[in-house]
């Protein structure tokens, strides 16, 4: 078995688990690569069948258009039912990433958003794209992630996780997180997206698109929502995402790369991590292990 | 994490080291990864400049060395206390080779972690520190690491700058650790001298130590045998059963051992039912044949009863199938281990329940000297006999880790409390039948005119059990049920007579209890049970002897202090002055039950009124009406 086989075999083993051991299992689907890898996983580790669980989209409203475009063909193709939630107290509130800043818009759109939506729909296991090479906090989480009823993760209390053994007791309201793709890296992801001629959100892809620079990340302009600060101008350049997100809270990165022997090539090359135009990711020291410690995925 | 080589290429089928970095706290584990993967020149210039920048606001302005360990502890706590706490996974490759590698803590306390990163890989790197030389904590790895079946280690002898570079120093700690892993059976060992922030000879060769010719850590790393020995003979456990209609049925899976064709006979295990190898499917096309590593959907030739749990073995060379097993458990559990308590032990895709029948013994991981325990405390190795409700198909450890490895399970709290491997089936599983009856309990139930129950009475000591349960009797017997009492003081003077008051005799003594109800509820009879029962574990034990709506938890609510003012037998008073020890609720605990059928708050109320509760309760659950 080449390396890429043996990663989807283990991921599907972790698929089929999720589905014999819980009653309520969901996929999140957040219209990234890795959710697109995600959900051709599902659908290999369960073939013939349909997959046994629903993809959950937990929209902050302020998602790319392109993005909306892909998931609503993904619905479209029939074969898995996609839920989607937004935190409609949140709408209400007129919460927003350029007004209320990363911490509070991720904090109510998608923290409380996802909270609300695996509490509505009563989900035991919610399975994400979570890489373990993505993020320093996220190297030490496990592959079945035991959260309380009110969502909370703690660091020194998880279950040891030996082999391929995973233990899958919980009791009533707690749940766990599910990262199938724990040993994965981005270059894994790409290559099995090349081989296994994946669709991905065309904003991978460079091409000219209206960007401006601010705080030194380069953000889109995707609709009349975004507000120009004084003495910044949109500029026409040619870029693509590494990774996507909210648009405002989403840097793009200069790129002439169009293809996927491209992109793999420039990453190849590359000297700088994937999450470096995340601006959430720079709220501070460990930002990423409080916000999952509040039920962040 | 952005990949690259020197030659700019990127090579992702070079096959896969999985390893662990082990050692004692301080000896400089995470600074000897961060260095690695900085050799391997797979840290990008964002996390560089954010490492440069940690490194200053921890040491200040002085010398512009990098502290490496901030590459790979992640944590607000472990960067707090400079110590790593949990499993960390890391991702690299050179143009030779793909990694993972675990970055184990080094901390005693976190022992349970060390063995989880070490479930999965097949080389450990075991570092020493030069001044300090072998540790408890690097013999306690490197015998976890022994006993989780890793064969090949590399041994880093770090610090090597703070000895002077002596040769004579590194060649005594190498010359110790070899006889230390001839002792465990670990075959390879390869030994190194390092310095790890200064990265001599780890992704190249160090200039401070002239005398030593051998390969870098990466170059080792590079040639290490990866290759699995492992079971040539096909096992797959079922993990989900694939109906999406009528027309298919496959049985979804990872070959965990051996290679199967389409053709070949097969037998479903436990049961042992034949059958033949249809289809293998997958979503990218049917497969002549499947091998170990692969996740596959099988169907058969023909309609077989097989679900998850079950295992498809090649018929010709069927897995052994056995209930009692001799096997090592690494304890994991804050709570210790404690013989006859009932666990959930999964095992493949399997979950059973399982009790600790015996600790022949325990291992003191310093020496490997075997030591009496009657119980096992986190952290702790035991070489232990195991009892399943339900007969297993299984391997050994050291053939199969997917049939040999298991995990136990805390039924109450839901925490993964202990690992252990399998060695060998008990001979007398094998041997013990079970004798077939042609009586059956309905029967006896009827000729009795009544419907079997077990009533268990728990509560304190004082708190009424034995009072109540004997005007319930009473009052049974006078309506012309079968009854019988089983009093946990009385069973102390005869069947229980060698059980103390520990935790672990505690549970042995309900485990009696509960079995003795349990025939006579076969019996056909209505059995009170009065015994204080303290732990939910062992009460929830006796529930699953009984069939469903049979078994009656009836919690006799009476406070502590309530007990103690009445202290019918004068125990309390014994036990306040120290008298007694083990006594429930002074220094030995009552959980409190969850989930008990009847609720008995007695203060307040006389014995005649909360048994005629009780009865109340079990005369509708058996369809009669009180007739008073």
């Amino acid at each position: 078995m080449s390396y890429l086989d043996a990663l989807e075999a283990e991921s599907i083993h972790i698929f089929r688990e999720t589905a014999a051991a819980f009653e309520r299992p969901v996929m999140l689907y957040s219209i990234g690569k890795d959710s697109s890898v995600l959900l051709h996983l599902l659908r290999k580790a369960f073939y013939p069948a349909r997959p046994p669980m629903p993809l959950l989209h937990v929209d902050t409203t302020w998602k790319f258009r392109e993005m909306i475009a892909f998931r609503d063909e993904v619905a479209a193709a029939g074969d898995v039912e996609v839920l989607v939630h937004i935190n409609e107290e949140g709408v209400r509130q007129g919460i927003s990433p350029l007004t209320h800043g990363s911490a509070v818009h991720t904090d109510v759109m998608k923290t409380v958003a996802l909270k609300q939506a695996l509490d509505h729909y009563r989900f035991d296991a919610a399975i994400g794209g979570a890489r373990r090479d993505e993020e320093k906090s996220r190297a030490k989480e496990r592959v079945f992630s035991f959260r309380n009823a009110q969502h909370r993760w703690d660091p020194k209390q998880q279950r040891p996780e030996l082999w391929h053994t995973y233990n899958t007791q919980i009791h009533q309201g707690e749940s766990v997180r599910v990262f199938p793709l724990s040993n994965w890296t981005e270059m894994d992801v790409w290559h099995y997206i090349q081989r296994e001629r994946i669709p991905v959100v065309p904003l991978y892809f460079a091409k000219p698109r209206p960007v401006v620079a601010r705080d030194g990340a380069l953000l889109m302009v995707d609709d009349d929502r975004f507000t120009l600060r004084e003495g910044e101008k949109v500029e026409m350049r040619s870029v693509r995402f590494r990774t996507l997100g909210c648009y405002p809270l989403t840097g793009a990165v200069e790129s002439t790369a169009a293809t996927l022997d491209q992109i793999i090539d420039e990453m190849a090359a590359s000297r700088s991590s994937e999450r470096q135009g995340r601006v959430i990711d720079n709220d501070g020291s460990a930002s990423m292990e409080r916000k999952k410690q509040e039920g962040y995925f | 994490m952005a990949i690259i080589d020197p030659a700019g290429n990127i090579a992702p089928d070079t096959g896969l080291l999985r390893f662990i970095t082990c050692g004692s706290v301080d000896d400089g584990k995470s600074t000897l990864l961060g260095r690695l993967l900085y050799d391997a020149g797979i840290v990008p210039d964002d996390q560089l400049a954010a490492l440069a920048r940690d490194s200053r606001k921890l040491h200040g302005d002085g010398p512009e060395a990098l502290d490496f360990a901030l590459l790979t502890d992640g944590l607000d706590a472990e960067r707090q206390q400079g110590i790593t706490i949990d499993v960390a996974y890391r991702y690299f490759h050179t143009p030779r080779r793909n990694f993972i590698v675990a970055d184990c803590p080094g901390h005693e306390q976190y022992t349970r972690n060390m063995a989880t990163g070490a479930s999965t890989a097949q080389l450990a790197v075991v570092l020493v520190d030069a001044r300090k030389g072998l540790l408890p904590q690097t013999r306690r790895h490197s015998y976890i690491c022994a006993l989780m079946g890793i064969r090949q280690v590399v041994l880093a002898v770090n610090k090597m700058d703070l000895v002077d570079c002596r040769e004579d120093i590194y060649a005594a700690i190498t010359h110790e650790y070899r006889a230390l892993a001839a002792q465990l059976g670990i075959t390879t060992v390869h030994c190194l001298p390092v310095i790890a922030p200064g990265g001599d000879n780890i992704g190249k060769p160090s200039t401070r130590m002239p005398w030593y010719q051998g390969p870098t850590l990466l170059a080792l790393l590079e040639s290490a045998d990866t290759a699995v020995t492992q079971a040539e003979d096909f096992r797959m456990p079922v993990q989900w059963v694939n109906r999406p209609d009528a027309s298919f049925r496959g049985y979804a899976g990872t070959v965990s051992g051996g290679r199967v064709a389409v053709g070949a006979e097969i037998v479903v295990q436990p049961a042992m039912r034949r059958a033949r190898i249809e289809r293998i499917v997958t979503a990218d096309g049917d497969l002549p044949e499947a091998v170990a590593g692969q996740a596959v959907t099988l169907t058969l030739d023909r309609e077989i009863d097989a679900s998850r749990g079950d295992v498809i073995a090649d018929a010709a060379r069927p897995a052994p199938v056995a209930d009692q097993f001799a096997a090592h458990i690494l304890w994991m559990g804050d709570e210790s281990l404690l013989p006859n308590r009932a666990y959930w032990l999964k095992i493949g895709s399997r979950t059973v329940n399982a009790r600790i029948t015996s600790i022949k013994h325990k291992v003191d991981v310093n020496t490997q000297a075997e030591l009496a325990a009657r119980r096992l405390d986190l952290n702790e190795v035991g070489y232990c006999n195991i009892d399943l409700d339900h007969a297993i198909a299984f391997e050994s450890y050291k053939n199969n880790h997917a049939l040999g490895g298991f995990i136990l399970i805390d039924r109450t709290t839901h925490a993964t409390v202990g690992c252990g491997m399998l060695d060998f089936a008990l001979r007398r599983a094998a041997n013990v039948h079970w004798q077939h009856t042609d009586l059956n309990k309905e029967a006896r139930s009827v000729s009795k005119g009544q419907s079997a129950r077990c009533l268990w009475f728990t509560g304190l000591s004082g708190a009424g059990k034995s009072t109540i349960a004997n005007l319930v009797e009473r009052r049974l017997h006078s309506l012309g049920y079968h009854t019988y009492m089983l009093d946990g003081d009385n069973l102390r003077h005869g069947l229980n007579k060698d059980l103390g008051f520990t935790a672990e005799a505690r549970v042995e003594n309900v485990r009696r209890v509960a079995e003795v109800a349990h025939l006579m509820v076969d019996a056909g009879l209505i059995v009170l049970v009065c015994v204080i029962s303290p732990f939910q574990s062992e009460r929830q034990f006796a529930r699953g002897l009984f069939d469903e709506g049979e078994f009656l938890e009836v919690f006799v609510d009476t406070t502590l202090d309530e007990c103690e003012r009445r202290d019918p037998k004068g125990l309390y008073r014994k036990a306040r002055a120290g008298e007694i020890v083990n006594f429930t609720g002074i220094d030995s605990p009552y959980e409190v039950p969850a989930d008990a059928e009847l609720h008995l708050r007695t203060v307040g109320l006389r014995p005649e009124q909360l048994a005629e509760q009780v009865v109340e309760q079990l005369l509708a659950g058996l369809g009669h009406s009180t007739r008073s």
